[in-house]
């Protein structure tokens, strides 16, 4: 337990430094018992509480005030079988991520969805946010590797969903709680999915002399039908934040965009004559230079770079509000656009750093709170870069969740209806609404549902 | 007034079909507006609701006051190659969304057991995926977002059509698999792919042991099939079991996947299949499905396969199934009693394998159910999912049996 403020205090944010709220109480169980004890506990004490694991989450969804207590499962964190000839693993939710990804490599397989935070976020925390990362878009995100849960409710039940084959048991439970951002329970042991390490590698620098024709790239690479492991881009500020950062991974300073692009597979043939018409595609869409790694150490650099940019961007300025719609693909090249003229408009830093592949954007704008009009105008540009996205036929968050940053974005995509089912659905898991108290669904822009 | 009258009254006469065989009147509501205009006053009424397609899988019988079928919520409403999506309405067959996508250099990886004229709403509502779920995964993989009709008529919309979502809790998978349990599907968002630019079927014929082995060396070569399809003689029309591979992409991944298989066989002993023969090979192993009385499907994992398979030929007899063993899922289709169904549920259980019964007569569907062997703490969350998208109960599914 956790109980001075000193200790609290470090419990007050996730990786969002915009949304702070100190715990009442912190309790760290070391075992799945102790954990199972502490949530009955709280279950007979009537007591609201937080499921968090490492704090990584960009959405204030670990965070626990008016008197929840939050529930740290760091502490769990075995990995209780690797199952090679079947490629499953089952692990504890306090499991690192890269850790899983280690773990399962000497077997020659691989747990694909790979967050920027994976070498602290944590499984649980991964299955509770539905996260991605940039190989999502050829692996596919958490939700395509989850094959079975236990759970434990808010009542201190556990129930077992999905089974070793990945097969529910009925309707897929599994598939629902996952992204659910710990409004349905804890996720005490979670089998994943593990799949063949690719046998063959390349991996692409295309720098542009604009951001468009940087767009224009990597919709024509999705039309050619290659589906690459990892299509990122990185604009020119984000470009200099890293490379004047420990982080710097040679990007060319001078570039408007740069799109970082992975080509992976079983067959070196194959991926050779795709990483060739990749480049091609590349080049005839205006790219100024294509430069492949030519070792694992470069590969490693280049990737560095993209997975680091959002701790590098802390130089900018000491605070940042960071995006995550999704527009659809074809949309990308006009929707970076606008988005830059809304900077411009209001006189701010744009940096973006996002999953070009899946038209997932992060727009980030960097800013000092401590000034009141600006951080007015950075609110308001962030209302019009979403409202944008939303206009394109995208959505308010592909893999960070909603937490309570997103909250107010809820209904320019759902109906009252809609976010009623959700909450609705909610209470099939958790009646009285101790889990995560007050995150993802605006529970007074519900239309009200028949108690379940 | 009759409920015919009042269905008329409210959809107009263009709604109301020949009635079914059964003489339950067949309503086809021709948006979905109307499909949560019917179910909401078919709540307020207290009439009991069986929901079809087209009509070509789940055996139109259940007991009811009406029967709503999707077939004029026929529309495809946005086809974008670019982006790879596509919006349909539940009722398109399948045929005919995938000859529009393929107009556009689109396809939709799936291949589901059931007649070509099969609706999406159908299939997405059933999860049943067939061969090419080796390479493509389940059915939940290409479903972006639905939007659906809950049993007392609230339209509800969930996912998105954007590749990646996580904007509340994730409804479609409660949808996608739910039978028709949890509402009305009226709308689908699609994860397309574009059309293979290759896509060549190779067969091997041999005794089912040989031919596992086989399809493991072509797991342990790094081939990646499309679908690598285990079938039975008698589903496959030969003589001994089947190993069809498919291979489909770029020509490029494929030309270098076909010199692998060789290698893997020992020799190169499959054959190429013409690509109407092709065609007709795989069309015959998904229309096998919707023939016989009674198809269900199980899911284990990969190195459970053969035992698995030895369990059903044990129970039920082997004539009619087909395997992905490496996506650890076995299809069988034939005929079965109640007791046996319900036996072999249990035993399948007790090895961690669900079995979800796809299509049987309402009789054998209502005492089996779609699913059941729940494991502890999973009945009330379904019951009382149940109770939150179909509060009347008007909805008529075998979801656990009796």
């Amino acid at each position: 337990m956790r109980e001075a403020r000193a200790e609290r205090v470090t419990y007050a944010m996730d990786g969002l430094p915009t949304h702070r709220r100190v715990p009442d109480l912190v309790v760290l169980p070391g075992s799945r018992e102790e954990l199972i004890a502490v949530v009955r506990l709280l279950a007979a004490l009537g007591v609201p509480f937080v499921p968090r694991g490492a704090g990584t989450g960009l959405s204030g969804g670990a965070l626990a005030d008016e008197g929840a207590v939050l529930v740290v499962l760091t502490r769990l964190n075995r990995i209780l079988q690797i199952d090679k000839e079947n490629r499953r693993a089952v692990v504890e939710p306090g499991v690192v991520n890269a850790k899983l990804g280690a773990a399962a490599k000497p077997h020659g397989l691989q747990y694909a969805p790979d967050p920027s935070s994976q070498t602290a976020c944590t499984v649980g925390g991964n299955v509770a946010e539905n996260a991605g990362g940039p190989h999502c878009l050829k692996y596919g995100v958490t939700a395509n590797h989850i094959l079975a849960l236990e759970i434990l409710l808010a009542d201190g039940s556990l129930v077992e969903l999905g089974s070793p084959g990945g097969e529910p048991w009925g309707p897929d439970l599994v598939g629902l709680f996952v992204g659910s951002e710990g409004n349905f329970g804890i996720a005490t042991k979670i089998t994943v999915r593990l799949t063949p390490l690719p046998r063959a590698i390349r991996t692409l620098l295309a720098d542009f002399t604009s951001i468009r024709a940087a767009g224009e790239a990597v919709s024509a690479i999705i039309a050619s039908g290659i589906v690459p492991a990892a299509l990122e881009m990185m604009d020119q500020s984000c470009i200099c934040a890293v490379e004047d950062s420990v982080y710097a991974a040679g990007y060319p300073r001078d570039a408007a965009a740069i799109l970082l692009v992975e080509i992976d597979g079983r067959n070196a043939e194959g991926v050779a004559a795709e990483t060739d018409a990749v480049t091609e595609l590349l080049r005839k869409s205006g790219a100024r230079a294509v430069r492949s790694a030519a070792t694992e150490a470069e590969r490693e650099r280049l990737w560095q770079g993209r997975k680091k940019a959002f701790g590098a961007m802390g130089r900018l300025s000491r605070d940042l509000v960071v995006q995550d719609a999704v527009v659809p693909r074809s949309s990308l090249p006009r929707v970076l656009d606008t988005i830059s003229t809304i900077a411009q408009n209001y006189g701010l830093v744009v940096s973006n750093v996002f999953h070009a592949g899946d038209g997932n954007l992060h727009p980030n704008i960097s800013f000092d709170a401590t000034d009141p009009a600006l951080k007015q105008r950075v609110e308001a540009a962030s209302a019009e870069i979403m409202q944008v996205c939303i206009d394109a036929g995208g959505t308010i968050t592909g893999e960070h969740g909603v937490g309570i940053d997103k909250l107010r974005y809820m209904p320019l995509i759902f109906d009252a209806e809609s976010l009623g089912a959700m909450q609705a659905v909610r209470r099939v898991f958790d009646p009285n609404e101790r889990v995560n108290p007050g995150k993802v669904v605006p529970v007074h822009a519900c239309r009200e549902w028949r108690a379940a | 007034m009759t409920i015919l009258d009042k269905v008329t009254a409210l959809l107009g006469e263009g709604a109301v079909l020949e009635a079914a065989p059964d003489r339950v009147p067949r309503v086809a509501p021709g948006s979905p507006d109307a499909v949560a205009l019917l179910l909401g006053t078919a709540h307020q009424e207290g009439w009991r609701v069986r929901i079809e397609g087209a009509g070509t899988w789940l055996q139109s019988d259940a007991p009811a006051d009406i029967a709503l079928t999707t077939r004029r919520l026929d529309r495809i409403p946005a086809i974008e190659p670019s982006d790879l999506t596509a919006t349909a309405e539940a009722g398109i067959g399948l045929d005919q969304l995938r000859q529009q996508l393929a107009d556009r250099g689109a396809w939709l990886a799936i291949d589901p057991p059931g007649l070509a004229g099969r609706t999406l709403g159908s299939v997405v509502s059933t999860a049943s995926a067939g061969p090419l779920r080796h390479g493509y995964g389940p059915i939940k993989d290409h479903v972006l977002g639905v939007t659906f009709v809950t049993g007392d008529g609230r339209m509800v919309q969930s996912g998105g059509r954007v590749m990646k979502n996580v904007a509340g809790y994730d409804l479609t998978r409660v949808q996608a698999g739910g039978f028709g349990a949890f509402g009305v599907i009226v709308l689908v968002h699609l994860r397309l792919r574009t059309l293979p630019r290759a896509d060549v079927t190779y067969v091997l014929e041999g005794a089912r042991e040989d031919l596992t082995q086989v399809g493991e060396d072509i797991a342990a070569a790094g081939l990646t099939p499309a679908a690598l399809e285990l079938v039975s003689p008698a589903l496959a029309r030969r003589e001994r079991w089947v190993l069809a591979v498919r291979l489909a992409g770029s020509p490029a991944l494929v030309a270098a996947d076909e010199a692998g298989l060789g290698a893997a066989s020992g020799g190169g002993r499959f054959t190429p299949l013409r690509a109407e023969e092709a065609h007709a090979f795989w069309m015959r192993l998904a229309e096998g499905f919707a023939v016989r009385p009674v198809t269900f499907r199980i899911g284990g994992v990969p190195t459970a396969s053969d035992e698995l398979l030895d369990l059903l030929q044990h129970q039920l007899g082997d004539e009619w199934i087909s395997a992905s063993p490496a996506a650890g899922a076995i299809r069988w289709t034939g005929d079965a009693s109640i007791d046996r169904l319900q036996r072999l549920r249990r035993t399948l259980a007790g090895h961690e394998v669900p079995l979800t019964l796809e299509r049987a007569p309402w009789p054998v569907r209502g005492a089996v159910g779609h699913f059941g062997a729940y494991r502890e703490g999973v009945g009330p969350l379904v019951a009382g999912l149940r109770r939150t998208f179909d509060p009347g109960g008007g909805l008529v599914v075998a979801t656990e049996g009796t």
